[in-house]
Order: structure tokens, then C-alpha cells, then sequence
């Protein structure tokens, strides 16, 4: 089919389909008009119920966990479908890209970048914690904190110390890091089932004030373990695709 | 102010479905794949949101002040960060197709056979 | 059971500049994301969704969603990018 013919067959279906999805959007509430009723009930219901001042947090890790579990195991699926297609190409490629590489300089980091990174690597680490931690008393929680946590081990990439990022991330460890939050997720749920109660009930104590650190339980428990494994997903993921310039960087040293 | 958040949710997914129809660059498509997944986004946020209401976090706001619904924020939280691991998954496979078959322009590779 | 129409916090905006506000980020997103797709060259496109991402978190933003604009801001404009660029290197080196 040529470009031509697919753009103008694109632009005929895409007509019809927009049509419908207009038609289709317009038999909603008109914006701003949520009639409820489940948001209006959680937000009265929610920190009473679990004394966690986020609801969206305690959504996530409580009255809809399961769907969680089932989401942060897409996650650690990805990693592994990446790690598995890409080692398989790296184990290929060894030789021919080490021919390759003989004649190529590696581009020095300049002194900017690198003071940056560096400055940077740990605050945010810190607020990367902060963030895993908090799930249950502001805007934050274990996804959000784990994203940031892998962006610090990027840094060091970034500050030009390639080889330091693999060693601070050896695969093997990097592996354990994020079997043990994606298992330690689904365990604090058995862990429920071992007590009689339905799985991912909330059978910690619940704290006294609404909002603070040992407050709600399970939820924050459960935020500490995704970051874990979001954070650990992601390193992996980055150590996949930066596979290739650890060959052209080791022949420079 | 009634639909106009719903009229771009729809321009959006059109105008990157028809990024992903008419590209020539396998990572240009994918990069408009994740244009189309915002738009979902933006849907999830717009139907649960109430005019004139407040965040739904009541650490500093008494408890019963009326808010916007949680449970879509919710979903499109966990959405976001998931998205960028399967996008990671599409990329890995967007590479082996170029070690595989030299090229990375969908409408050639739809030519290939086995 | 409609929206209410006004609430009295210590943070509220009224809402007539509210819905100003939500109008603008709307078009600037709906331009974003057509600068995204007419980005032919894939280091290019990077760039720009980098900048459309955090376009997404300011409106997320508007629409009273902080935690999503959390997860937007960390995955759509710093990690996802990344990632792009380290495929796009990776595919490049292969045809050198």
C-alpha cells in the first residue's frame, strides 16, 4: 500500500472513529459534574478507615490492592521480557562490537556535567525515600519513589562512571532487590490470609494520629516494598540498554 | 467548559494514531503509542474531576471539604509509571527487529516474511 | 448528587480563573502533542516529549491531581526520554 493510499485510508476510518468517540463522550456528565457516588464515599469514609490523610495512596494500597499487585507485576514482567531480549542480543554481539570498538574514543564528560550529577546524587536519594515512605500523608508513594531512586543510580551513570554504576548495580543484586519487592508485596498480603482474614486486609496496627509515619498499617509498608521493585525495574532496564557502551568504554581504560 | 477537555482528549488520540499509521521510524512510533496512552490520561482526570473542589489529601484541609474523585487518580497513577516499563519492553523489541532485519521502517518490515 | 460550585479553603482559586486556567494548559497540550507526532526525526521527537510531558503534569496539575503529576513528571520527562535516547544509541552504533 503506498504512503499515499494509507494516509487517505487512515483519514477516512479515522473520521469515522472520532465521530463515535465524540458522540460517545458527550452522552457523559459534562466536566466538573462527577455524580459519584464511590469518589464522594471514599473521601468521607477513608481516614477514618485506614488513618491515612492521602486517599489516593490508601486507594491504591488498601481498598483496591489487589488491582495494585496485578499492576506492579506487569512491571516486574517488562523488566524481565527486556533483560531477556536483550542479554540474548548481547551474548551475540560480544565479539564483532569489540572489533568495532578498537578505533573509537570514548567523548571525555565535561567537568559541568559531572560536578552536577555528583551534587545531585545525594539529595536525590534522599528524596526518593522521602517519597517511598510518605505514601500514606501526602502526594507520594512507593511508584513515584522508586522512579526517583532509579534516577539517582542514573546519575552516576550520567557523571560520566559508567563502570561505578555497574558496580553499585550488579545485576545479581539488582535481580534480588526486585524479587524481593514484588514478593514482599504479595507476602504482606498472605500474611493476612495466615491470620483468617481476607488477603491484603490490613492487620497492622492503624497509629494513633491520621497522616503520620506509623500510621495506616499495611499502606506503608506496602509503598516501602514497590519502591523497592519500581526503582530496581527500572535500573535494570537502564543496565540493558547501556549494555553496549560498557565494550567501547572498557577498551579506553 | 462542558466538553472542550473531552474535544482534546479525542484530538489527541487522533492525531496520534495517525503518528502511528504514517510512520517511517519504528522509535517515532512508539513515541506517538505513548501519545495515544496520555490521552487516556487526561480522560481518567477529566471525568472524575469537580468544579471547585479540592485535591483529595486532608492533611492540612478538614476532612469532609469536598473533593475530586480519588479512585481515577488512582488508576492513572499506577498507569503512567507501567507505561514506561512496557515502553521499555517495545523499545528492547524494536531493536532486536533492527539486529534481525537491518531496517527499522515499519512499512518495509511489514513486507518481511518469517 | 452535581459538583459543588465553591469551596472555602485556605487554597481556594475562584473558579471562573480556574477554568481560564485549565483552557490554556488544554490547547498547549493538544499543540504538545501534535509537535510530538509532526517530530519526524526520533532525537528530536525525544526532546519535544520531554517538554510534553511536562506539559501533562502542569495540566494534571490544574486538575487537582498531585500525585499523578508526581508520576508524570518523574516517567514522562526523565526516565521514558532516557530510555528513548539509550534505544536510539544502541540502534545507531549497530549501523556505524
Amino acid at each position: 500500500m503506498t504512503p499515499a493510499a494509507r494516509r487517505w485510508a487512515f483519514l477516512i476510518a479515522g473520521a469515522g472513529l472520532v465521530a463515535f468517540y465524540v458522540w460517545g463522550l458527550t452522552g457523559l456528565p459534562g466536566f466538573g459534574q462527577y455524580p459519584g457516588p464511590y469518589g464522594f464515599i471514599l473521601n468521607d469514609v477513608a481516614v477514618g478507615q485506614t488513618k491515612a490523610t492521602a486517599v489516593v495512596s490508601a486507594i491504591n494500597f488498601e481498598y483496591r490492592g489487589f488491582d495494585t499487585v496485578g499492576e506492579e507485576f506487569i512491571l516486574f514482567v517488562a523488566a524481565a521480557g527486556v533483560s531477556t531480549v536483550l542479554r540474548h542480543l548481547r551474548g551475540e554481539r560480544d565479539r564483532s562490537t569489540l572489533d568495532e570498538a578498537l578505533g573509537r574514543d570514548a567523548l571525555p564528560t565535561s567537568d559541568a556535567v559531572r560536578m552536577v550529577a555528583l551534587i545531585f546524587i545525594g539529595p536525590t536519594v534522599v528524596i526518593a525515600w522521602y517519597l517511598a515512605l510518605h505514601a500514606q500523608t501526602s502526594p507520594s508513594g512507593g511508584f513515584q519513589g522508586g522512579v526517583v531512586l532509579a534516577t539517582a543510580f542514573i546519575l552516576i551513570y550520567l557523571s560520566g562512571q559508567f563502570l561505578v554504576f555497574k558496580r553499585v548495580s550488579p545485576v545479581a543484586i539488582t535481580d534480588a532487590v526486585e524479587a524481593v519487592g514484588a514478593g514482599g508485596f504479595a507476602c504482606v498480603g498472605l500474611s493476612a490470609v495466615l491470620l483468617g482474614l481476607p488477603y491484603l486486609t490490613n492487620d497492622l496496627s492503624l497509629g494513633h494520629t491520621p497522616g503520620a509515619i506509623d500510621s495506616s498499617g499495611t499502606i506503608a509498608l506496602i509503598s516501602f516494598f514497590v519502591g523497592l521493585e519500581v526503582a530496581a525495574a527500572f535500573v535494570l532496564i537502564v543496565g540493558e540498554l547501556l549494555e553496549q557502551t560498557l565494550l567501547i568504554r572498557q577498551e579506553d581504560r | 467548559m462542558h466538553i472542550f477537555p473531552f474535544l482534546v482528549v479525542v484530538w489527541i488520540l487522533a492525531v496520534g494514531l495517525y503518528g502511528v499509521v504514517t510512520s517511517r521510524h519504528l522509535v517515532h512510533q512508539i513515541v506517538c503509542l505513548i501519545v495515544v496512552q496520555s490521552s487516556t490520561y487526561v480522560l481518567l482526570l477529566a471525568v472524575g474531576y469537580v468544579t471547585g473542589a479540592v485535591a483529595p489529601y486532608f492533611y492540612d484541609v478538614p476532612v469532609h471539604t469536598p473533593a475530586v474523585d480519588p479512585v481515577v487518580q488512582a488508576l492513572a497513577l499506577t498507569d503512567v509509571v507501567v507505561e514506561g516499563a512496557v515502553t521499555a519492553l517495545l523499545l528492547a523489541f524494536a531493536i532486536q527487529a533492527h539486529k534481525r532485519f537491518g531496517t527499522l521502517d515499519p512499512q518495509e518490515l511489514a513486507d518481511l516474511k518469517g | 448528587m452535581t459538583g459543588v460550585l465553591a469551596v472555602h479553603t485556605a487554597y481556594s482559586v475562584p473558579v471562573p480563573l480556574m477554568d481560564a486556567l485549565q483552557i490554556t494548559v488544554l490547547v498547549l497540550v493538544a499543540a504538545g502533542a501534535t509537535a510530538v507526532v509532526l517530530t519526524r526525526q526520533p532525537v528530536r521527537q525525544v526532546i519535544v516529549l520531554s517538554g510534553y510531558g511536562l506539559l501533562l503534569a502542569i495540566l494534571f496539575m490544574t486538575f487537582q491531581a498531585p500525585d499523578v503529576t508526581l508520576s508524570e513528571l518523574t516517567v514522562g520527562a526523565v526516565a521514558l526520554p532516557l530510555l528513548l535516547l539509550l534505544a536510539l544509541a544502541k540502534v545507531r552504533k549497530k549501523e556505524e
